[in-house]
């Protein structure tokens, strides 16, 4: 064994405060960083250097760290596995505070200025880790042992047992305070969309702009070119970067061409719907002034071209884990791309002739390489001279079957082909077991790839309608076809799309070999192979999962938790399906794919939800009359997407009670108005309205004359009550109809259904005016006497000339066309006045001003409510979709020589049962007592039960009328029961108390107020 | 999902509203029997595969659409205005 | 073999090498009394109960995939008694007190974790609705608690009291409601039953249901004919097209639930949050991932994934009831198929076709039915009597009007 000095974790040192940061492991030139930017940032509190262009792993790895976390189960140190967002191992929570993001990929996240992260899942620090330990305890800790122990006793488990197992999961912490940033939402629509930036998507994309098409080409990368800007390539002479870069400015020469960087593709939808999240600030400490965080597009393509690339997968054997430890194409972008040296001697482990790749990049970067251990016993003689001449060891047939090193690599355990064992020094080992194409948007349409034995990978196959893969993602691993199937794909997009797509001519790239024999595991192994790095799970998982049953894909991974974590499996899938293939003796398609669901990568539930959240939630909609409202102080009250105003207090008024009988009592002693705009309201118009009518209303109509007004009585067709409100007729063929506030969007929408796909032969037309028409009742003994200065002169309110139900068109302030409803829901003297909403303020204003002589006062929804139970009216928690007509005392009413819908099913037996609840009013026995609607009516002395239960309380309301409370309620054969003392019991708030049945008709029983 | 509305072209699905099954027949009239009123409510084919349906385009036209749609891949083969499919049925055309 | 602390002891000193195949993977036999059509935990659970509760054997389950390859290992893992009508409130207590005795009835840990499921109410009349659904609960001697908001806040201080366009007023709390470990409920009956003798027929599916003079006497599979005296469907997301095959039309629609969960934390919430003004629920799962869910899609599929609509409204809601949530990352999502039943409950009881049994129509709800519908569903096939839990589950009740319509929506199998 070659003894070297090696700068590992134990060596890497922070900066000292005041000094600048060195980047030991920085090489002297090339990469695509900015140098002449350098940036500071920490690292578990310690201090150092980077540079513009850096991600937090290659920073990291520039100061020689290579222990970054600590691993889920077992609490083994961790590194750097890779350079994408395929990273299992380095996780760190990043930022602090409200901001924190916890499981943030190092190998995605943007070095910045001041940049904050700790390592995570470690107590109390990542080099001293006290749940260490886990990994003597491994033996026991095997798949799924948790299903097998921790039963007895069975109380131990919430308080013992499981907060211990949730405490040690989990990984990052999030951030509790509420997320100060904001996400904006954007919504975009292409021809041809492309998803990836490497060689495939960019020819794909100048294909299809050159030929005229819309296009977007995302990456999720803030550098796009994929492998290009990785690798040391040539293409048309130049090197690959240059390539990229001339590519991209023609690219945006184009004037129907966006690129988005930093937008990661994350879910494939029904027809040609994609979703996207582009992360507009997360390079920054924290976003500009009316920037967003990031920013959700909504992508509506004609056809995608999914050139996503692949992703490398490591070897499975023992050790494989430790820090320094890398796939070597991230070894490849470390040097090439960010300068950076992952180790100062490289070993290659290699099953595929690309791994090779990595020796000269070693050797250009002024690191050597140790040895080249390849899997196949023989292997191009240009791949080995090369390795030679560069003055690695090159070891064919053989296998790297253990690591060595305290917290990050110094060593390998080598077996040669003929069997004998080696240890040879180097602190970072290089795997290339071959490339598995990014086939996990295609799998988000439900279909499944196929295995391409040729490339010993999963490939997409039968893509959705309008996708196609090029280049790596396809399964064509050479630049050449990646440029070649890229461009055939864009052209054919855009020619799908009506454009003249030419595939552009392929440009000349340097030679390559792509030769490959995967090896699922390396037998011999010493110590844990993992295959899923971050979920911990081991190839001796893998196996145990087999013996245990659990063979097929699906059982495997829900058993092991393999491919569950963070990652979803994207360096570890595969090789569990080949470990079990070989376990099973049968092929790997036979032992099934893994679905994968979206996103591709997680993506932040802010993104999703956008703006909507806080008081933007949902839309607020305003009574036209809120101005006032909120003039005088209103309390408002959140009714469905309306605030309405539930009471105005008035000074010296000690509650909202005292405010509220004020309100009622003032409404039955002389005046009140009350905003009822948000009541639906539907203009019904044509020769067959009437007939119309009488179909969807359960009471009869025929003989509603022009000039009135009804009571109307809906159903749904299954015989339960939908909705009730007013119908009324304003000329021979014209009517509006009142919906409650809830139920307005479905009942027009149930009368669109009946008129256009039920009955389309009637000649009819409606509208929803809702919008358009504030609505004010005007209720009380002196309602008339206040309307008579607000509604333009010549009009007769006189009972005789416009009776109770009496409906007319008028006008207001001078002309203004308005309707006029005499309708009660307080049982007063009251009608309803409509105005366009645009007089809405005005008008209810002017109606103020009318009434202030009168005494008028304005109430909210607490009073009209209040005045409703008093009348015994059924409102929303009566008409709750669970009544029939009859169960609300409305049977009487209900047509008979007509059919409407409904009509059949509520003479179901069950419906029509004497024995059902039915609607009846209640008052304490003892006055003084309160009444609470949810209480369940039992038999006086009968013990609380399912079968004891009579029925329940709707509604319930303090009576300033009457001086104590009154309600509405259910129960069995009510109306034979008037006078009859019940218990209505409410334990969830403690209440058990009489209550007397009576009539729900608690005010005005003879509706003496209303006709005057 | 994206559908396409005959009057206001393709649209989310998110601006539509569902119903369900179009083929159940409404037994209309008074002579319509409370046996078949039960299936036409309650009784479902709920095929996997091509399903004609309703759907409503409640922040759009607010026309009543019949839909047939792959209920395993969710594929659309054809959309139409409901009034006109209702009123070729009633015609006792094929629909 | 038993598990227990110390055969767990004993593998790992032994390389973890004498641990079986937890159940059987058994190969169709020519005739069962009983063939159970689903691998899932309904009908794993139906033939654990004809074995233990009935003595019945000679059960065979059969799945056209893997065990517990349908909705129960889809779901988001809530389980709760609080329900309100009469017809369901025996029935989901029945579940919870199984749930509550399970683990060391099949010696299988699920994890049932009874860490309170809190309904929040944003309203008066949410709160009465709740409050009535409460003392139902209470009559039946089930816990329920109305909280109001200051006792969601000591529960769950970091959802949103102070800017939220729907505020909490307060919450109706079952303490004794929770999640339980989905995968596990499926492979602890699955290896229950099998010991009892219960074959499990993996990649068996039924393609055919034969009859004989209106009776049936067996299945048709993609591995032959099975001859049963009694056949019992248990597969909820397929039930129609099952039914159709014995000439059935259902009260049924086959509707997309969506489901989420996000990268794993360290513990943030210890119980189970609905949010009352939006289509939201959330927990946290021992893992650490929080798991979370909302409405239905609202369209008949068969596909087992969504739509962007439904996934950006759900996380709408989440923001809007935790705005703590918004750097979390969503890290799954997923969808189930639904049995939608026409009044949101469902269905267990004799088909038309004799010998031919129903257990469907679960809507979201079938987790946390799981033990009682296998307990119920096992006494209707084995004594051809309903179990008294579940007698109001019959499939009649269309037609006669004994609905059980919880949320009072209707015949439209997407509102409930």
């Amino acid at each position: 064994m070659t003894t070297i000095s090696l700068r590992d974790t134990d060596s890497a040192t922070a900066a000292t405060p005041g000094s600048a940061p060195v980047q030991p492991f920085r090489t002297a030139a090339g990469g695509l960083i900015d140098r002449r930017r350098p940036l500071e940032f920490t690292f578990d509190g310690a201090r150092y250097g980077g540079v513009q262009g850096d991600t937090l792993a290659s920073a990291l790895l520039a100061n020689g760290v290579r222990l970054v976390g600590r691993s889920f189960k077992y609490h083994r140190p961790r590194g750097i596995l890779t350079a994408g967002s395929e990273e299992p191992n380095a996780l760190v929570e990043l930022r602090s505070g409200a901001r924190r993001e916890p499981n943030t990929r190092a190998t995605t996240a943007e070095l910045y200025e001041g940049l904050e992260a700790l390592s995570q899942n470690r107590w109390p620090s990542l080099r001293y880790d006290a749940l260490a330990v886990n990994a003597l305890a491994a033996p026991i800790f095997a798949a799924g042992f948790y299903y097998k122990t921790f039963m007895w006793p069975a109380a131990f488990w919430e308080k013992l047992y499981e907060p211990l197992i949730r405490r040690a999961a989990g990984l990052g912490r999030a951030a509790h305070a509420p997320d100060p940033d904001t996400y904006d939402k954007a919504f975009a629509f292409c021809d041809v969309l492309v998803i990836g930036g490497g060689p495939a998507g960019l020819s794909a994309a100048l294909a299809a702009g050159r030929a005229g098409a819309r296009v977007i080409l995302v990456d999720e990368d803030h550098r796009i070119g994929g492998r290009l800007v990785a690798d040391r390539r040539e293409v048309a002479g130049r090197s690959g970067a240059d390539w990229v870069a001339d590519s991209l400015a023609e690219l945006d020469s184009m004037p129907d061409v966006r690129i988005l960087g930093r937008t990661t593709l994350f879910g494939v939808y029904d027809h040609g719907a994609y979703g996207a999240v582009e992360r507009v600030s997360d390079h920054l400490a924290s976003p500009p002034a009316h920037a967003p965080r990031q920013r959700m597009w909504r992508i509506t393509a004609r056809r995608a071209v999914l050139a996503a690339g692949a992703i490398e997968r490591p070897h499975v054997f023992g050790g494989n884990d430790r820090p320094g430890v890398m796939l070597a194409g991230a070894v490849r972008t470390y040097l090439n791309r960010y300068g950076v040296l992952p180790g100062r001697r490289v070993a290659l482990f290699t099953s595929s002739d690309d791994g090779w790749r990595t020796v000269s990049d070693v050797v250009a970067a002024g690191a050597e390489v140790a040895a080249v251990i390849d899997t196949r016993a023989s292997v191009a003689p240009g791949l080995r001279h090369g390795a030679e001449a560069a003055g690695a060891r090159v070891i064919l047939g053989g296998a790297v079957i253990g690591t060595k090193g305290h917290l990050a690599l110094n060593a390998i355990e080598v077996v040669t082909a003929d069997g004998r064992g080696e240890t040879i020094a180097c602190d970072c080992l290089a795997m290339a077991n071959g490339w598995n194409p990014i086939v996990h948007l295609d799998s988000h349409l439900s279909r499944r790839p196929v295995w391409d034995a040729a490339i010993h990978a999963f490939v997409p196959d039968a893509l959705p309608s309008g996708m196609a893969a090029a280049g790596a993602a396809s399964g064509a691993f050479t630049l050449a076809s990646c440029l070649e199937t890229g461009g055939r794909a864009g052209a054919e997009a855009a020619t799908a799309c009506g454009f003249a797509g030419t595939s552009p001519e392929v440009p000349r790239t340097d030679p390559e070999s792509v030769g490959h024999a995967p090896l699922w595991r390396v037998p011999g192994s010493k110590g844990k192979a993992f295959v899923d790095f971050q979920n911990d799970v081991a190839a001796s998982d893998v196996e145990l999962a087999h013996r245990e049953g659990f063979r097929a894909v699906e059982l495997l991974k829900r058993y092991t938790t393999l491919g569950m974590a963070t990652d979803q499996g994207k360096t570890s899938n595969l090789a569990g399906l080949g470990i079990m293939a070989e376990l099973t003796g049968q092929p790997i398609p036979s032992v099934g794919t893994t679905m994968f669901r979206p996103p591709f990568t997680p993506v932040a539930i802010g993104a999703f939800a956008g703006h909507h959240r806080g008081k933007d939630f949902r839309a607020t909609r305003h009574v036209p009359s809120h101005a006032w409202c909120e003039e005088q102080g209103a309390v408002f009250v959140e009714t469905g997407l309306w605030l309405r105003p539930a009471y105005f207090p008035r000074a010296g008024e000690s509650d909202w009670l005292e405010t509220v009988n004020r309100e009622v009592n003032t409404v039955r002693a002389h005046v009140g108005v009350c905003d009822v705009t948000t009541l639906g309201k539907i203009d019904i118009q044509g020769r067959d309205a009437l007939a119309f009518i009488e179909r969807v209303c359960a009471n009869p109509f025929g003989t509603l004359p022009v000039g009135k007004a009804r009571y109307a009585v809906l159903l749904r067709e299954d015989g339960f009550v939908l909705d009730d409100g007013t119908v009324a007729r304003l000329g021979e063929s014209h009517f509006v109809m009142t919906a409650s506030t809830a139920n307005a969007a479905r009942v027009m929408q149930h009368l669109e259904f009946c008129r256009q796909w039920l009955w389309p032969e009637l000649d009819l037309q409606m509208i929803s005016v809702s919008e358009q028409w504030a609505q004010y009742a005007v209720a009380g003994p002196r309602a008339r006497d206040t309307l008579r200065a607000v509604i333009d002169p010549g009009f007769d309110l006189s009972n005789e000339a416009f009776p109770f139900l009496a409906c007319a068109d008028v006008t207001v302030g001078g002309g203004i066309p308005a309707r006029l409803l005499r309708i009660s829901f307080s049982g007063e003297l009251a009608y309803e006045l409509a105005v366009p909403a645009a007089h809405g303020d005005a008008a209810w204003r002017a109606i103020l001003q009318a009434g202030a002589g009168h005494g008028i006062t304005a109430y909210g929804s607490e009073a009209l409510s209040v005045m409703r139970i008093e009348k015994g009216h059924a409102a929303g928690a009566e008409i709750n979709g669970q009544t029939t007509a009859r169960d609300l005392g409305l049977g009487g009413m209900l047509a008979r020589k007509k059919d409407y819908i409904g009509r059949l099913m509520k003479e179901r037996p069950a419906l029509t049962d004497p024995d059902r609840p039915i609607l009846v009013g209640f008052r304490p026995v003892d006055p003084g007592q309160r009444l609470r609607a949810g209480a369940h009516f039992l038999a006086i002395g009968a013990a609380p039960s399912l079968e004891a239960d009579e029925g329940s309380m709707t509604s319930v309301a303090f009576s300033p009328s009457l001086g104590h409370w009154i309600g509405l309620g259910l129960i069995r054969r009510g109306p034979e029961r008037h006078g009859q003392r019940v218990r209505a019991y409410d334990p969830v708030r403690n209440g058990d108390i009489e209550v007397e049945i009576c009539s729900p008709v608690f005010v005005d029983p003879n509706e003496e107020k209303l006709r005057v | 999902m994206r559908i396409r509305c005959p009057h206001c072209g393709e649209r989310d699905n998110g601006e539509f509203s569902y119903l369900g099954d179009a083929a159940p027949v409404r037994p209309d009239g008074p002579n319509a029997s409370a046996e078949a009123m039960h299936d036409y409510v309650y009784l479902r084919d709920n095929p996997a595969g091509l399903h004609r349906e309703l759907w409503y385009h409640a922040a759009g036209c607010r026309s009543w659409l019949v839909v047939t749609r792959d209920t395993r891949s969710h594929e659309i083969h054809e959309v139409a205005p409901a009034r006109d499919v209702a009123l070729s049925r009633r015609r006792g055309e094929v629909a | 073999m038993r598990y227990s602390v110390l055969s767990v002891l004993g593998q790992a000193l032994r390389g973890q090498r004498d641990w079986r195949p937890q159940w059987r993977d058994a190969a169709p036999k020519a005739e069962y009394d009983v063939v159970v059509v689903g691998g899932g935990g309904h009908g794993l659970a139906t033939a654990y109960y004809l074995a233990k509760e009935h003595g019945i054997t000679s059960v065979a389950v059969l799945e056209k995939s893997h065990v517990g390859s349908g909705n129960v290992g889809r779901n988001t893992t809530i389980v709760r008694s609080n329900y309100g009508l009469p017809g369901n409130i025996p029935f989901y207590e029945r579940s919870m007190k199984l749930w509550e005795g399970l683990e060391q009835d099949i010696n299988y840990n699920a994890m049932v974790s009874q860490r309170g499921v809190l309904n929040l109410y944003h309203s008066d009349a949410q709160r009465d609705a709740y409050a009535r659904r409460g003392n139902a609960m209470r009559m039946a001697g089930i816990d329920a608690e109305l909280l109001d908001r200051e006792g969601v806040r000591a529960m769950v201080p970091f959802i949103d009291f102070d800017n939220a366009r729907f505020p909490v007023k307060g919450g109706l709390l079952q303490r004794r409601g929770g999640t339980v470990r989905h995968d596990a409920v499926a492979w602890g009956y699955a290896r229950a039953a099998s010991d009892r003798g219960v074959d499990i027929v993996q990649n068996c599916a039924v393609t055919g249901i034969r009859r004989e003079n209106g009776r049936v006497v067996g299945v048709e599979t993609g591995r032959g004919f099975i001859r049963a005296k009694k056949v019992a469907l248990s597969v909820a997301g397929s039930t129609s097209l099952l039914a159709a095959m014995a000439d059935l039309r259902l009260p049924i629609e086959a509707h997309v639930l969506q489901a989420f969960v996000s990268e794993g934390v360290k513990p943030l919430i210890d119980t189970v949050v609905t949010f009352g003004a939006g289509h939201f629920y959330v927990s946290q799962s021992d893992k650490g991932g929080l798991v979370f869910g909302g409405d239905i899609d609202g369209y008949n599929s068969y596909a087992q994934r969504g739509n962007l609509a439904t996934i950006e409204d759900v996380m709408e809601g989440g923001m809007a009831l935790w705005p703590g949530l918004g750097r979390l990352r969503l890290l799954r999502h997923w969808g189930g198929i639904m049995d939608m039943s026409m009044d949101g409950s469902p269905i267990i009881d004799r088909t038309p076709v004799d010998g031919l049994y129903l257990n469907a129509g679960w809507c979201y709800g079938g987790f946390k039915a799981t033990p009682a519908a296998g307990y119920c569903f096992a006494h209707l096939v084995a004594r051809d009597a309903p179990h008294a839990d579940a007698a109001a589950y019959r499939l009649d009740r269309f037609a006669t009007g004994r609905l059980i319509d919880e949320k009072g929506m209707g015949a439209q199998p997407n509102l409930h």
